[in-house]
């Protein structure tokens, strides 16, 4: 069989942007993926017949501008159109609006509390300081804080220092901004229940966390660290669906010369001598290299496509510790027509942003609690939008296509696995919940996909259908991720790289991961870099 | 000249820490309390006729021992009458795990878990160590750091390197975390998961599946890092704790003035100038130091208008959710609690069975309500200590959690049922005991605000977490004892280290007062 520089598994966008870096380094690069179709989690997929579902993520920011620009994304086909603002529905029929122009934004919360309009200066000037600390290290490698080592010394006085150019009051708001509870920090600025819960989502997006869990505020920082043309914090929808941006990242990558091979997959990482020497498939075929990148989750990495007794005892059983927990669910539908919500004008540009249904914490808390024990929420926290708006790709003329996130649902049900009935009803309670605030939304439905975590992980091979390939808290993040001491991207075995969602700086479409791991690739390579560290803009 | 060089408020064991060490450096000290008695939260009260109870703390976990040793406490009459107790985690039917050190014992644990309690004790121990060390100092300043500051931080860097490559990566790990996840990493066994999580979450408005409950537990096990293998119960209740304290501050001079209210703390040109008392005397002192909690300190005796009001704004944003009750029993015999004996029931006993038992306990409480079925520390010191009850008979004293103070229903209409529902709780692990009872006493939150005058009843004066730890404790502007008002100084549990009786907040505060206020 054929030999190459390096093998990526996984058609992620992650694997792809970690390819098409190496291959624009002029590495003979093979990408192996199992799935018929690229993409991983970033993909359209034609599921009902006319429609195109962003069937995994929906939405895009976090994607580096960078990583958009070296690669040339946008001659690619990738086009991303900002969509801006949102609302909240309220059991008492008012809504409260999330607008991207400020003063709207301030008139909007004007309505509801002047107090609160007032406290929303202090609140967006504190939490965009914390953005702009933390998007400076996206692109870098994190540091060892046990390593001697130069290198680690001196990236760890890099972030000494740009935490001491915060001063001393602003580096205590952000010690406690990262260690709150998203529920607390909002309540330290606001009194105002929806606009409290309209601004948590971000906390607990994708996240085995309550909104009273300390450490939410983090993950919240983590959904507003992106930007659309350099709108930090904005989010648009990629034209054509999420599968877009992974198929501007393989023409991108295929025109450095990488390879794909789809149904692919990959059933064992070679190892020999304490080094990886290629991939086995399933179907029997092998190919080698001495460089091999796992862009699957580090548990799926370590403990299904390796053997224990190729890796270190301790890196098994850290696999196996690492937090990595189903937490969401999705539901794409297919509509007849634009549905419309009570007390929204059909025309209001506020359809066009993404629709939530939870007006109080104490609903998005409880909603947690009945993720603790082991059933999905009876009153889910819903991130809703329906791109067909403004992207008409997506959907027949006329028609339209919506796309629902649902916070939270288990891996496992207490009753033991999900069954066919329990799908059923838990997409039933998710449309209950629409259809409260949307009369005519439940006879405008075509086809509804519903996915659990078991069928995200199925399909995509997320462990446990967790979109951030592992918990960001603390234990996993920064030089913490995936494991303490195996924060750098490179696995146990030489020539094993991990380039995912799983390590720095974490889940989103961002391709800062696979960035960074091709750099780290290249130092080991002894080649000169390409991967961009820092952003103009930053 | 003014009579006094400081006035201490508050004759809380924090208090009366501070003015003993202050009045060695030759300050003139009073200290104005409120109560009938001095202790604050760690007295001795007869809450029946002829039984006596530990009201607030009832046990000593960590009390500095330096400090002990400093101000002569046993001299003064400060006497264990057990020391080094065992805890004992109850189960309904009768199969209770056994702590003590580093051995955990009862019938069907398996190896690994024995053995892996033993590790994990090990490592707890030495990042308590660490701990303990951070505890005793000033925490520091990061950015606008004197040379006090930059020594702190290089030892406190440099211990932390010296716990070595693995121990060092683990507590970076850990140390942000939460209990449930650290423990289901470690044990099989639910029974001593539920128990260890409780040391976690006691005093705490946090749930084990919150992260935060690791460092928590580090600080509960402070005691491990000064020597001892478990919680000491003072002969006399832990009044006596305080009344030794306040014997030696007194032999130092202090003069300690009871039923002494401060109703304000007064200010001129951003310097406090003395405190007024409730008669409407004024005492004139040039440094003032509150070991009331912060918000009362700022809030009610300072005022927000002497404040700037970003610095209100963070005293307003402290968090101190008071989420635990106090339950005293006096009984006409000894209780027995089903598979532990006699002689066992002298150790401190835990109600927690699993670690889904913890969290839903705690689930309530977010909401304004009460655990219908809570988490308790159950002591019974009588068994050490025959002054407390008539011969023969016993008091029991138990924290139980979690009961918040801000009750949706209002305490007033649910204190009842409340009582009710701990003694459901206590009757499975206890099943006589109910017939026991000659006299109750339950303390909610609120009770405790009223009784110990700590806003929010919270024992820790403000959260035990990661936001509200050293740099960052109470609030930003008075961190390090001092105050923007001058010769203002905090000296309670809400300055750092925090709660628990231990004393070191006091003795750090008089560090750092006879540092600042070298003029005065």
């Amino acid at each position: 069989m054929k030999r190459y520089d390096a093998i990526v598994i996984g058609a992620g966008h992650n694997g792809l942007t970690n390819a098409a870096y190496l291959a624009k380094a002029g590495l003979d690069v093979l990408v192996v993926e199992r799935n018929p179709y690229i993409g991983g989690a970033t993909v359209s997929r034609e599921l009902h017949e006319g429609w195109l579902y962003s069937n995994c993520s929906y939405v895009c920011s976090l994607l580096r501008p960078e990583i958009t620009r070296d690669l040339e994304l946008p001659r690619h086909g990738l086009q991303v159109v900002p969509y801006g603002g949102g609302v909240t529905f309220m059991e008492n029929g008012d809504y409260f609006a999330s607008f991207e122009d400020h003063e709207a934004q301030l008139r909007e919360i004007a309505r509801h509390s002047v107090r609160d309009a007032n406290a929303y200066e202090r609140y967006h000037t504190d939490v965009t300081k914390q953005t702009r600390l933390i998007r400076p290290f996206l692109l870098r490698t994190p540091p060892d804080p046990t390593s001697f080592k130069p290198r680690d010394i001196k990236e760890l006085l890099f972030l000494a220092k740009a935490f001491y150019h915060l001063g001393e009051e602003t580096l205590n708001d952000t010690f406690r901004f990262w260690t709150m509870s998203i529920g607390d920090y909002l309540n330290e600025y606001f009194e105002t229940d929806v606009l409290k819960a309209a601004l948590a989502g971000s906390g607990i997006i994708g996240t085995a966390l309550g909104v009273y869990s300390p450490g939410s505020a983090y993950v919240l920082l983590h959904h507003y660290m992106g930007d659309v043309d350099g709108t930090v914090g904005a989010w648009g929808f990629a034209r054509g669906g999420m599968g877009a941006v992974s198929g501007a990242l393989a023409k991108a990558f295929q025109s450095y010369g990488g390879e794909i091979k789809v149904a692919a997959e990959v059933s064992r990482i070679v190892v020999k001598n304490g080094r990886t020497t290629g991939v086995a498939l399933a179907n029997g075929d092998e190919y080698h290299s001495d460089i091999v990148v796992s862009n699957l989750d580090p548990r799926r990495t370590f403990t299904v496509i390796m053997d224990e007794s190729d890796l270190p005892a301790d890196i098994v059983t850290k696999a196996k510790n690492f937090k990595i927990r189903g937490s969401s669910g999705k539901l794409n539908i297919a509509l007849d027509g634009l549905p419309t919500f009570t007390g929204l004008d059909p025309n209001s540009r506020l359809m066009i942003g993404d629709m939530h249904f939870s007006d109080s914490l104490e609903n998005m808390e409880r909603a947690y609690d009945d993720w603790k024990n082991g059933t999905w929420s009876k009153k889910p926290y819903l991130d809703m939008v329906i791109p067909t708006q403004t992207d008409p790709t997506m959907a027949p003329p006329g028609k339209h296509m919506m796309s629902v996130f649902v916070q939270y649902a288990p891996p496992k049900l207490a009753t033991g696995e999900w069954t066919d009935a329990d799908r059923d009803a838990f997409g039933k309670t998710v449309l209950d919940t629409i259809g409260n605030h949307s009369p005519d939304f439940k006879d405008l439905i075509l086809h509804v996909e519903v996915r659990t975590p078991q069928d995200i992980e199925n399909e995509v091979g997320l462990t446990e259908g967790n979109i951030f390939q592992g918990e960001l808290t603390f234990d996993q993040l920064l030089f913490n991720r995936p494991f303490p001491g195996y924060a750098q991207y490179r696995g146990p075995v030489q020539g094993l790289y991990l380039c995912g969602s799983g390590t720095h700086p974490g889940g989103g479409v961002m391709s800062a991961p696979g960035a960074n791991a091709a750099r780290e690739i290249f130092l080991d390579l002894k080649r000169d870099n390409l991967v961009p560290e820092a952003y103009a803009d930053d | 000249m003014t009579e006094y060089d400081a006035v201490v408020i508050g004759a809380g064991h924090n208090g009366l820490v501070c003015a003993a060490y202050l009045a060695k450096k030759g300050r003139r000290v009073l200290i104005a309390e409120a109560a009938e008695i001095v202790g604050g939260a760690s007295i001795t009260r007869e809450f029946a006729a002829g039984y006596s109870v530990s009201a607030c703390a009832h046990l000593l976990y960590q009390f500095h021992p330096g400090i002990a040793r400093d101000l002569e406490l046993e001299k003064h009459g400060l006497e264990l009458a057990s020391d080094d107790l065992a805890t004992i985690a109850l189960a309904s039917d009768g199969h209770y795990r056994r702590f003590s050190g580093s051995v955990v014992t009862g019938n069907g644990l398996t190896q690994k878990d024995i053995s892996g309690f033993a590790a994990f004790h090990e490592q707890m121990t030495r990042y308590a160590k660490l701990l303990a060390k951070v505890a005793g100092r000033r925490p520091p300043k990061l950015i606008e750091s004197d040379w006090h500051d930059k020594l702190n931080l290089a030892k406190i860097g440099l211990d932390i390197r010296r716990l070595g490559r693995d121990d060092m990566r683990e507590l970076l790990r850990i140390g942000a975390i939460n209990l449930f996840d650290v423990l289901n990493e470690k044990f099989t066994d639910e029974l001593l998961k539920g128990a260890l999580s409780v040391d976690g979450v006691l005093g705490a408005h946090m749930g084990p599946r919150s992260p935060n409950t690791v460092l928590a537990y580090l600080y509960r096990h402070l005691g491990d890092g000064f020597g001892t293998s478990g919680p000491a119960i003072p002969r006399g209740g832990m009044g006596s704790v305080t009344m030794a304290l306040a014997a030696a501050a007194r032999a130092e001079g202090v003069e300690i003035r009871n039923r002494t209210p401060v109703t304000k703390i007064l200010c001129s040109a951003g310097r406090t100038t003395g405190v007024k008392l409730g008669s409407g005397e004024t005492v004139e002192a040039g440094l003032v130091v509150s070991n009331a909690d912060p918000k009362t300190t700022f809030e009610t005796l300072v005022g927000f208008p002497e404040l700037e009001a970003g610095f209100s704004r963070r005293v307003h944003n402290i968090r101190a959710r008071g989420t635990t009750a106090k339950l005293h029993l006096a009984l006409d015999g000894m209780p027995e609690f089903t598979g532990i004996d006699a002689i066992d029931s002298g150790a401190r006993l835990v109600v927690a069975p699993d670690l889904a038992y913890v969290e839903r306990a705690f689930d309530p409480a977010k909401y304004g309500e009460f655990s219908p079925a809570p988490i308790m520390e159950i002591t019974i010191p009588s068994v050490h200590d025959e002054t407390l009850a008539p011969a023969g008979k016993h008091v029991l004293s138990a924290v139980v959690q979690f009961a918040p103070y801000e009750l949706k229903a209002g305490w007033d209409a649910s204190k009842k049922s409340f009582e009710n529902t701990i003694l459901a709780t206590l009757s499975q692990y206890a099943p006589g005991i109910r017939d026991q009872i000659v006299a109750s006493e339950v303390l909610t939150p609120w009770d405790i605000e009223q009784q110990f005058r700590i806003r929010g009843g919270h024992w820790h004066h403000c959260e035990f977490s990661l936001d509200q730890f050293m740099m960052m404790r109470p609030a930003f502007g008075a961190t390090q004892y001092y105050t923007p008002i001058d010769g203002l100084y905090l000296c309670g549990a809400g300055a750092h280290p925090g709660g628990g009786v231990m004393g070191l907040a006091g003795r750090n505060a008089a560090n750092e007062i006879v540092k600042r206020e070298k003029t005065t």
